[in-house]
């Protein structure tokens, strides 16, 4: 018997119309945060919001009983694209200093 | 609730296709295609679950208990670490534009002809 | 063709795509009802038949083996790739990289660098445990390789680009990166040696599902994905880091 937090989190006995809400309230701000990753013209400040919408989507797919997607998610959202994307950022300003 | 998440998909999908349409600097795009990638995730998810179901995992819940799909979950599992690298790939060839034209608007880079 | 032109063009277009997909939605059975068969019949029997209680990782390297194999190997092909397009050019040199000298340096938070330094032990214990334990919990090589990357990440974070240089030099990156691909070929070509299909699952079953020592292959072929996950993604992140050290030579 392993006590694993995500898998035991995801299993938690909660009330079908609660994990309903949960669902649609995280939903929507996943749609909204689309939104707003795209509308955003800078791309640095566009880094910063897509490790909040990789969060958002790693909490969609943990409501969605998925714990290994949100694992990499997590990490692959949070942490690699946007130091890959900021990497990338910083090599094209150089040459306006 | 029969078919929100279906039509949240179809959204970011406009969403991100709007973006890179628009868009006016190639990291601005590569990060719109970063939203696209995403919503592929949520439908293959989308797909697989079963309302009142446990993730299916049975080190801790009898082996008979109702669980959702595995197999999108291991779809979307190794979609999302693939096309991480290959947006590094994106980011590479974005880098060589750069230093080649000078510039990463992508409705300038159609006009030169290298 | 003028923006305002590409626009409506686009417009037209996403309004097609959408009626499509809105059309198909409508077969579709509705969100929570899933009719089965192949998610049911594989959550039944995966336990039974592999010994190892994580149904999805099961599913990745024993079910569906051949398909993260060309995944893994897709994987390969974009690091390859980012080290192709990013190879020096002619005419560029690279400056010597010092720690305090760069004006980004000084202006570096404190608070940062010591987190970083704090997690790095850590994130690299966690994404060990979760590369060798694909058949417990959900763990796997794809989610354990991401993890022991980032803690690479978390080096660099902290503000030591030399250490970071100094432990992953390119060659043995890419050493450890083609023995993870390769041992994962292996297994499989190990099973045709016996005369079995490729990717057969050869090794021991073990006794009790969801030991650690059970699940015979599952959690070897894992454990290769893993190291070849992080070194895939070290070896990326190690090029871009490079480009941003090179100074193109000044034109005379």
């Amino acid at each position: 018997m392993t006590p694993d937090l995500l898998a035991a989190s995801a299993l938690a006995p909660v009330p079908a119309g609660l994990m309903d809400a949960l669902q649609v309230t995280i939903l929507v701000l996943v749609a909204a945060g689309a939104a707003v990753v795209v509308k955003t013209r800078d791309p640095v400040r566009q880094v910063v919001l897509l490790s909040f919408y990789g969060l958002l989507l790693a909490l969609l797919f943990l409501a969605f009983q998925a714990p290994d997607v949100t694992l990499s998610e997590l990490v692959v959202g949070a942490v690699l694209l946007p130091v890959l994307l900021l990497l990338t950022l910083t090599r094209v300003r150089r040459r306006e200093k | 609730m029969g078919v929100f998440p279906f039509l949240v998909v179809a959204w970011i999908l406009a969403v991100g296709l709007y973006g890179i349409v628009t868009s006016r600097h190639l990291v601005h795009l590569i990060v719109c295609l970063i939203v696209l990638q995403s919503s592929t995730y949520v439908l293959l998810l989308g797909v697989g679950y079963r309302a009142g179901a446990a993730a299916p995992y049975f080190s801790d819940i009898p082996r008979r208990t109702p669980a959702v799909d595995p197999v999108v979950q291991a779809l979307a599992l190794t979609d999302v670490v693939v096309e991480a690298a290959v947006t590094a790939l994106l980011l590479a060839l974005a880098v060589q534009a750069y230093k080649r034209f000078g510039t990463l608007d992508p409705q300038e880079l159609v006009q030169l002809k290298g | 063709m003028k923006p305002r032109q590409r626009l409506w063009l686009f417009l037209v277009a996403v309004a097609g795509l959408t009626s499509f997909y809105l059309w198909g939605l409508v077969g579709l059975p509705g969100f929570g009802h899933y009719p089965g068969p192949y998610g049911d019949i594989i959550n039944r029997i995966a336990v039974g038949q592999t010994n190892a209680t994580g149904v999805v990782s099961a599913v990745n390297f024993e079910y569906r083996g051949i398909d993260t194999l060309g995944e893994e190997f897709i994987l390969f092909a974009a690091a390859t790739g980012v080290a192709i397009v990013l190879r020096h050019l002619r005419g560029e040199r690279e400056h010597q990289p010092t720690e305090a000298a760069s004006p980004d340096a000084r202006q570096d938070s404190p608070a940062v660098r010591q987190l970083s330094l704090l997690l790095t032990g850590p994130m690299l214990v966690l994404g060990w445990n979760l590369a060798s334990h694909a058949q417990t919990s959900p763990s796997g090589g794809f989610q354990g390789g991401v993890v022991l990357a980032s803690s690479f990440v978390l080096i660099y974070l902290a503000g030591q680009l030399l250490t970071l240089r100094r432990l992953s030099p390119v060659d043995v990156t890419d050493a450890v990166e083609a023995a993870g691909a390769a041992g994962f070929v292996a297994i499989g070509i190990a099973g045709v040696a016996m005369g079995l299909p490729y990717l057969t699952n050869f090794l021991g079953l073990g006794t009790m599902p969801g030991a650690v020592s059970s699940s015979g292959t599952i959690a070897l072929i894992s454990f290769f994905v893993g190291i070849e996950v992080a070194a895939a993604f070290l070896l990326i992140v190690s090029e871009l880091l490079d480009q941003t050290l090179l100074v193109r030579q000044e034109t005379s």
